[in-house]
């Protein structure tokens, strides 16, 4: 964090003033993103919006979503290069599992009609 | 090292959510013009939005998501009065930190408790009840063995996705009360202290916060994945 520097040159006893302009931009942006994740969920109908697409959306906004938690919150964004890809390397890889067991699921649901 | 462990708490919790996948999608979905009209049955995997549609002291009023949504708002909210605490302790602000974890504690029992109400509904079930393919008998409620919403399955993995998330809030908080009484004792304004952290004296606030953001985190994606989809 680049800004506590300045703040420790602050003598005993003073204390400086809040810096939270950031901080509640941040809030606004992910109260924005569930908004709208639930004007999707429930003012759209599945005829306009075939639930495929719905999904498709909802892991968007989540991803972005979790990016300004971990980023922002979590301060990973002004880490140094070598810690985020740490964090991130090993989730992408847990996502690639994600996505081949999803598919493995349907292909048993596939099975499961075969031998019915 | 706190980023560490995070990273394998996220392992444990992709581990659930990836179980969740799977079992959905090796499930029978529901399909209108083969299942007619929705009700509850244990042939197809339920839409959420029918499950969880009840709100505290609104018996029978129909609001799909409404609680779980207040639910979310009340979690990132604690995060934002955790990242506030954070920001207080860099800057040396004892009584800001004191105030702002107060406020993070209180969203974390706030949490808890909507969502034992929200266990406490799912257990219980509606006033109708489902009946059991199998037994032939009336299902109320759900439980590990049997579910009146669904396939047993989904039951299961509501309560050890959910389970597992609300023990870490469960945990989160008591991190919380716990630095909240270091600060409020003056733990951290000690000069002792400043030989050891130099002005970073309320690192444990910073440490505490990861814990409690990831924990939102995860209610991000639990949302996501379980009441969404």
């Amino acid at each position: 964090m680049a800004d506590t520097h300045t703040h420790t040159e602050h003598k005993e006893g003073e204390i400086a003033k809040p810096n939270t302009a950031g901080i509640w931009r941040v809030f606004v942006i992910l109260l924005i993103i569930t908004t709208i994740e639930f004007i999707i969920a429930l003012a759209i109908p599945v005829s306009i919006m075939p639930g495929g697409v719905k999904n498709i959306l909802y892991i968007i906004l989540t991803v972005v979503k979790a990016g300004y938690i971990v980023g922002e919150f979590m301060h990973l964004r002004h880490e140094v290069k070598f810690m985020i890809w740490a964090i991130l390397l090993p989730m992408i890889f847990i996502v690639w599992l994600l996505v081949i067991l999803i598919a493995e699921g349907g292909s048993v649901f596939e099975m499961k009609n075969f031998l019915r | 090292m706190m980023w560490f462990f995070l990273l394998s708490d996220a392992f444990s919790f992709s581990g659930l959510l990836i179980t969740y996948g799977m079992l959905r999608y090796s499930a029978v979905a529901y399909n209108p013009s083969v299942h007619g009209t929705y009700k509850f049955s244990m042939d197809y995997w339920p839409i959420p939005e029918k499950v969880f549609e009840s709100v505290p002291f609104l018996h029978g009023v129909s609001l799909p998501l409404v609680f779980v949504g207040i639910m979310t708002f009340i979690l990132i909210m604690s995060s934002v009065t955790m990242v506030l605490a954070v920001e207080a302790g860099h800057r040396n602000d004892r009584k800001d930190v004191e105030k702002w974890m107060l406020w993070t504690i209180l969203g974390g029992f706030t949490f808890l408790g909507c969502q034992a109400w929200e266990w406490s509904h799912f257990i219980h079930g509606t006033d109708t009840g489902t009946i059991d393919n199998i037994t032939g008998k009336m299902v109320y409620g759900a439980n590990l063995i049997q579910n009146q919403y669904g396939p047993p399955a989904f039951a299961d993995l509501f309560f050890f996705i959910t389970g597992f998330h609300g023990f870490h809030v469960f945990s989160g908080v008591m991190l919380n009360v716990l630095i909240f009484y270091n600060t409020a004792f003056g733990v951290y304004a000690n000069p002792a202290r400043e030989i050891d952290l130099g002005a970073e004296r309320y690192e444990m606030i910073e440490k505490v916060g990861l814990y409690w953001h990831f924990v939102d985190l995860v209610w991000v994606f639990v949302f996501t994945a379980f009441y969404l989809i």
